[in-house]
């Protein structure tokens, strides 16, 4: 058995969005990197909790990513793994990012491709899909739970206003959310295992990107907030009902 | 030439966000001066022509029942020949649960460039860009298409329904349905509630209500004013709430017409969730609470105070008290 989990880096959840060079290029310095929430918690913790299951499970990260991003790679490789890749490239859009993954998918023969729902940075939650349809797989998205029995998957996934559970025969593509796993703290073993665990670098497949990003652009301020005394809520549902007209 | 909209249903019925969907895909079409047509898959229990009032001119129709169920996979494979049927050059989805799953597979097949989660109509004045939210709803990004065949995935509540006057077409499609690999079990939905992502008005609440024995306020309020739950993610975290109700950075983005929001303090991961939001109300005791920068109204309250006098003041503004 053989899995794959997806990774990205992202800028910290708290990294102030800024732009530069004509707010053509997201502002870096002084960015703190992590990996993909949506990656890390529930995607690589879910397959490092079937791996502990059974240790005969193979476990390999990828990332399409220059050399910059080894640091982050080798964070997620001390919460577990056996091997990551790192596809030498800039990030260039999703068809991109999904072309690479999947080539590296082809010559592995995973079993079981697990991606995060989306990346906190350009949130396309578009990976998952696009390398299930390169690799005609079946693509359960937004699952919740995930579990394995022999060759037979059980997921849980993410419907509108409620869930569907659903069974697929491997292999098949899952992109991960909130419910999968608990986000894990690497301990000192796993960070210093990390050092030492295959970091495989592989040049990228000749694809062309088929989006560019043209300009970024910051959301208008607020005009402020209209404060109502807190001995007259009345006032508020007046203010909704007559003033905006919402309610 | 032609845009094709995928209308997406669910026991029969067209979803609202695809409405919404439809409303963009005849003005994109009318942008770009051709016709929008409309693809729906399944068993239907509405009048399909009645969509016409969307602005579409024909709606492809897969009635094969199979297609009830829904599975990625089959419906790329699906919407693939309604693309040719229509010589469709853009395909509109909503950005909602299916958009998701069926979008970047398309393109994908298609070697279609995707813009997934677009606040806006394109801009066809110079090439085709397409306005997208990024950053988790931190920033815009305008986003070049250079492919021949275009998609779009429309976030919900980001473009209003605009019906009119019209009647659709409507065309049997005989398409080939693949089997599906997917086995579905069980479907648990919570019927009679309204569904978050396409929710006109959403409460929520935080910490600041001490405990899940307290959410009778929160439920309250929603089920007056016809809203959606919500909830931060520490309250989530801890089991207070479900984690389908969690909105923020790593939970559900939302852009209600109005966010209320009770007892949350407004971290910057939560605000990244719900600043889409048409208009915030920020209920919180602390004063410094960050969320207050954020708010359109504001009170500086204890929440088991207030809230109880809004809820009264609610009932008599629709004439129920």
């Amino acid at each position: 058995m053989k899995i794959l989990v997806c990774i990205s880096k992202t800028p910290d959840t708290t990294a102030k969005i800024a732009f530069t060079d004509n707010n053509t290029k997201f502002a870096q310095d002084g960015v703190q990197w992590i990996i993909n929430p949506y990656d890390e918690w529930y995607a690589l913790v879910r397959a490092i909790e079937l791996k502990e299951k059974d240790p005969s499970i193979v476990l390999h990260l990828v990332t399409v990513a220059g050399a910059d991003t080894d640091p982050v790679i080798r964070k997620a490789l001390a919460l577990g793994g056996d091997e990551a890749i790192r596809i030498n490239a800039d990030s260039q859009d999703s068809f991109y990012i999904a072309s690479q993954i999947a080539e590296v998918a082809k010559q592995g023969s995973y079993d079981l491709i697990f991606t995060g729902k989306e990346t906190i940075d350009y949130n396309g939650s578009s990976i998952g899909g696009m390398v299930a349809e390169l690799l005609n797989l079946p693509y359960v998205s937004l699952a919740t739970k995930f579990d394995l029995n022999g060759t037979t998957a059980t997921i849980t996934r993410e419907i509108e206003g409620g869930e569907e559970i659903c069974e697929v025969q491997l292999p098949v593509v899952v992109s991960c959310q909130k419910g999968m796993a608990e986000q894990r703290i690497p301990n000192m073993k796993g960070i210093m295992g990390a050092r030492t665990k295959p970091l495989k670098v592989v040049e990228p497949a000749a694809v062309e990107a088929l989006t560019a990003v043209v300009s970024f652009e910051l959301p208008p301020a607020k005009a402020g907030v209209k404060l109502i005394p807190a001995d007259n809520p009345a006032e508020l549902v007046r203010l909704l009902h007559e003033e905006a007209k919402l309610i | 030439m032609s845009v094709l909209i995928f209308i997406d249903q669910a026991d029969g019925h067209v979803k609202k966000a695809s409405l919404e969907a439809l409303s963009y895909g005849a003005k994109v079409a009318e942008q770009l001066g051709t016709t929008a047509e409309g693809v729906v898959l399944g068993t239907v229990k509405e009048d399909l022509a009645a969509l016409g009032k969307y602005g579409i001119k024909k709606v492809h129709h897969v009635a094969n029942d199979t297609l009830n169920h829904f599975d990625a996979q089959v419906f790329t494979g699906v919407i693939a020949q309604a693309v040719t049927a229509a010589n469709a050059n853009v395909v509109i989805f909503s950005n909602n649960v299916d958009g998701k799953a069926i979008a970047p597979r398309l393109a994908a097949r298609l070697k279609a460039g995707l813009v997934s989660g677009a606040v806006a109509l394109p801009n066809t004045s110079n090439g085709f860009a397409v306005k997208k939210s990024v950053f988790s709803g931190k920033a815009f990004a305008n986003i070049a298409l250079n492919s021949p065949i275009k998609i779009i995935s429309l976030n919900p509540n980001s473009y209003a329904i605009a019906a009119g006057e019209g009647t659709a077409e409507v065309a049997p499609l005989n398409a080939t349905v693949e089997a599906s690999k997917v086995k579905v079990t069980t479907v648990n939905k919570v019927t009679g509630e309204v569904p978050l992502s396409e929710a006109e008005i959403v409460v929520s609440g935080g910490r600041g209500l001490k405990g899940p024995e307290n959410w009778g306020l929160v439920e309250d309020l929603a089920k007056l004013l016809g809203a959606a739950t919500a909830c931060s993610r520490p309250v989530a975290d801890v089991h207070w709430r479900p984690h389908h109700e969690h909105v923020g950075q790593t939970g559900l983005a939302i852009a209600p017409n109005l966010y209320i929001a009770i007892g949350i303090s407004g971290a910057i991961q939560h605000l990244a969730g719900v600043n889409r939001s048409k208009t915030i109300v920020v209920i919180n005791k602390d004063p410094e609470a960050p969320f207050f920068k954020a708010a359109d109204y504001g009170i500086v309250g204890d929440a088991f105070e207030v809230v109880p006098k809004i809820i009264e003041a609610v009932k008599k503004v629709k004439g129920m008290a």
